[in-house]
């Protein structure tokens, strides 16, 4: 009793520190989002002096931001919803059909997840400046399927995985094609992984950055991690960090909202394939 | 409605490993065919051939006049139940029941008609908004059942439908489907290796070993006449006992006792044999104090002694040990370790009276019904006193008996249990 009393208090001990190693840094930014741009340097405290919303008024006021957030928006979606379909095919045949070659997609898939992503973009920022994919959607879009479909494809066939082969037979029995077999049955039955590799997919797009600020130079295609780098502020007198303090809450809500609501799925995705298969 | 007819099936999986070997079978139209073997033996394999979901390596295999080899399993018009039944999880019962018929795209009244009349003689009305997940065994059966006698079918297939349900409740599904069997009078293989399912069901049982058809027959058929000492030990519970003998021209000589052949087509079988298995049935001894006078010149009588009774009430089991010659008796084990069966060593189990009063220990006077009994060949396994004869009786009466229970069944329709009429729609 005495021991699992005193390992309980360890525990709380090491929770906490781990809680406030990973939550200090974010409610310090959450806080500098609220303090007067004049603020910082002149009275350094935790809690802003006067609680202002000025910030986040400049960042939504600064085009700067505001179109960068709509390429974020529409370049992961797309890329999403693209990475998502392919993905959910790719692993599907890998999942149920045996063929030759199989082993070898899946490693090369592996392979493109471990690949040190930085070491491209010299090469890509050249190529896409020769056939003008450079500062389009299409040019950020493109390499975020290439590198979010691996994980994608791992997750879903650990999903598919464990989807009984017998589902699929009986429809067949019953008089489905394969492919009425697969869209009524195992789709639909597979549509937790989808999900759950939906999400992951989105957020890889969401939170990059190198390529987001290698391969834009305008507006035109700049998501917002690399867009506030090249954050100003109202004035260039002062230092704009409490505008870009805010703009990266603004940025980190959709994510945390998703992750809160989804918490159980992303586990049970991410993990379905480790415990089961 | 079709036969299906199989010429000389082959199965080799992708390992190499041969699942099933040159297996002819006939399943007439309409008749009601079950395949028992041991686990592994088979069964499913052959029935998924059937049905399409196993490429066929050599073989014809003809469903009606038309060989299906290539044809793929939806355009066989097959229906099975899976032994996990394979009901698709995220649909509600209606919908699962109604999912051939979507596919087939029938008319939505016409698809709601069936889908009510189907449930209704499932008894699943109260159920058709519900989802597998929420369902008993027994009603998840049904669903599957359902799913399967919604559509004219040519044929349905079961493979093991029972197996994952509790004892009371197998027993009342075993009569279900044997009733709508009848009714529909759809060809029907089925899959167990339940011997009561076995026995009750099946117009035929056709036996499997290691991919192998071992004999094909009325129950009766294989019970009485078996050919060969694999099906004589698989079917029946608990099995026929194999004492080794020794033939002397007149008399066997049985570890449990010296017993008379007196019939002279058994001793000729024999022929020169020096050593044979006699097989006899737990039933076919008795307690000689409670066998008449006149009835114990028909057989034969030995004293042994018992090692451990079991009183059931409504009878009696008794177990004798004894020795046997080292190599038949490790030939027994390998047998009874295929299959399946429990017993670890060379004992008769025997069959008494509930009313007899031998007890553990005893030295007792057992009685044998020598009429009964069968001899087998020890390295063939052949059964050398099965009687043609008998069988070809055996088999006329079998047909009469299938004949008559579909004529009572279908008079049954006529006048008799409400959901009759619903019944008859589905089978068309
Ligand atoms: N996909 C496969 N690849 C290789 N061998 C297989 C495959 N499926 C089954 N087998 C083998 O074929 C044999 C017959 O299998 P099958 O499933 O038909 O047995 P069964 O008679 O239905 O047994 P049970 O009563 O246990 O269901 C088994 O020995 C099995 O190991
Ligand atoms: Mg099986």
């Amino acid at each position: 009793m005495r021991e699992s009393g005193r390992s309980r208090v360890l525990w709380i001990i090491a929770t906490a520190l781990i809680l406030i190693w990973t939550v200090f840094p974010i409610l310090w930014i959450v806080m500098l989002s609220f303090k007067q741009p004049g603020e910082i340097g002149n009275a350094p405290k935790f809690l802003p002096r006067d609680w202002t919303w000025e910030n986040y008024r400049t960042v939504f006021s600064t085009d700067l931001f505001t179109s960068a957030l709509i390429n974020s928006i529409g370049i992961s979606l797309i890329a999403t919803f693209v990475g998502v379909v392919f993905a959910t095919l790719v692993a599907y045949a890998i999942a149920r059909l045996d063929f030759p070659g199989k082993k070898i997609i899946l490693s090369f898939a592996l392979a493109i997840a471990m690949f040190p992503v930085v070491s491209l973009v010299g090469p890509l920022f050249n190529l896409w400046r020769d056939i003008g994919l450079y500062d389009t959607w299409p040019g950020l879009i493109i390499p975020y399927i290439s590198f979010a479909l691996p994980l994608a494809i791992w997750t879903l066939s650990a999903f598919f995985r464990e989807i009984p082969w017998e589902m699929e037979q009986a429809a067949q029995v019953d008089g489905a094609t394969t492919w009425q077999a697969f869209r009524k049955v195992i789709v639909p039955l597979a549509a937790p992984g989808v999900f759950t590799a939906a999400i992951l997919t989105f957020f890889f797009c969401w939170n990059d950055f190198v390529f987001g600020i290698s391969l834009t130079s305008t507006g035109n295609a700049r998501p917002v991690p690399a867009a506030l780098a090249f954050f100003t502020g109202e004035s260039q007198f002062e230092q704009p960090t409490t505008a870009i303090c805010a703009a990266a809450v603004v940025v980190t809500i959709p994510v945390v909202v998703i992750v809160l609501l989804f918490q159980r799925r992303i586990v049970a995705g991410l993990t379905s394939g480790a415990v089961k298969g | 409605m079709a036969a299906i007819t199989m010429k000389n099936i082959v199965k080799e999986y992708g390992d190499g490993f041969k699942a099933v070997r040159d297996v002819s079978l006939d399943v007439q139209d309409g008749e009601f065919m079950i395949l028992v073997g041991p686990s592994g033996c088979g069964k499913s394999t052959l029935l998924r051939m059937i049905v399409g979901l196993e490429d066929i390596t050599s073989g014809e295999m003809r469903i009606g006049d038309r060989v299906v080899n290539q044809v793929a399993p939806r355009e066989r018009n097959l229906s099975m139940v899976f032994q996990n039944y394979a009901l698709y999880p995220h649909l509600t019962v209606y919908e699962n029941i109604a999912f051939p018929l979507r596919l087939a795209k029938k008319p939505n009244e016409e698809i709601d008609r069936r889908v009510r009349e189907t449930a209704e003689v499932l008894e699943l009305t109260e159920h058709l908004d519900r989802k597998p997940a929420n369902l008993s065994g027994g009603q998840r059966q049904r669903v599957a059942m359902g799913r399967a006698i919604v559509r004219q079918a040519d044929a349905f297939l079961f493979d093991e439908p029972l197996s994952n349900l509790d004892a009371k409740l197998r027993g009342q599904m075993r009569t279900e489907i044997s009733r709508l069997q009848r009714r529909l009078g759809v060809t029907t293989v089925y899959v167990t290796h339940d011997q009561t399912e076995a026995m009750t069901l099946g117009d035929r049982v056709a036996v499997l070993r290691k991919g192998v058809l071992q004999q094909v027959g009325s129950p009766r058929e294989l019970y009485e006449q078996p050919v060969n000492l694999f099906v004589a030990g698989f079917i029946g519970s608990p099995s026929m006992n194999f004492l080794p003998a020794s033939f002397d021209g007149t008399h066997l000589d049985t570890p449990l006792g010296r017993v008379p052949l007196d019939d002279p087509r058994k001793a000729e079988a024999v022929g020169d044999r020096q050593v044979v298995l006699v097989g006899i049935r737990p039933e076919d001894f008795e307690d000689a104090e409670l066998v008449s006078a006149e009835k114990r010149q028909r057989g034969a009588t030995v004293r042994v002694r018992v090692d451990v009774t079991e009183w059931l009430g409504n009878e009696q089991y008794a177990y004798v040990p004894y020795e046997a010659p080292a190599d038949l008796a490790g030939q027994l084990r390998d047998l009874s370790r295929e299959l399946d069966s429990d017993q670890l060593r060379t004992q008769a189990v025997v069959a008494l009276d509930a009313s007899s009063l031998i007890t553990a220990g005893d030295e007792a006077e057992l009685w044998i019904d020598t009429g009964k009994l069968h001899i087998f060949d020890p390295a063939t396994g052949e059964n050398l006193t099965r009687d043609e004869e008998r069988v070809a009786a055996l088999g006329r009466h079998a047909d009469r008996a299938r004949e008559a229970q579909r004529r009572a069944q279908q008079d049954g329709n006529g006048n008799g249990r409400p959901e009759a009429k619903a019944g008859e729609s589905p089978s068309g």
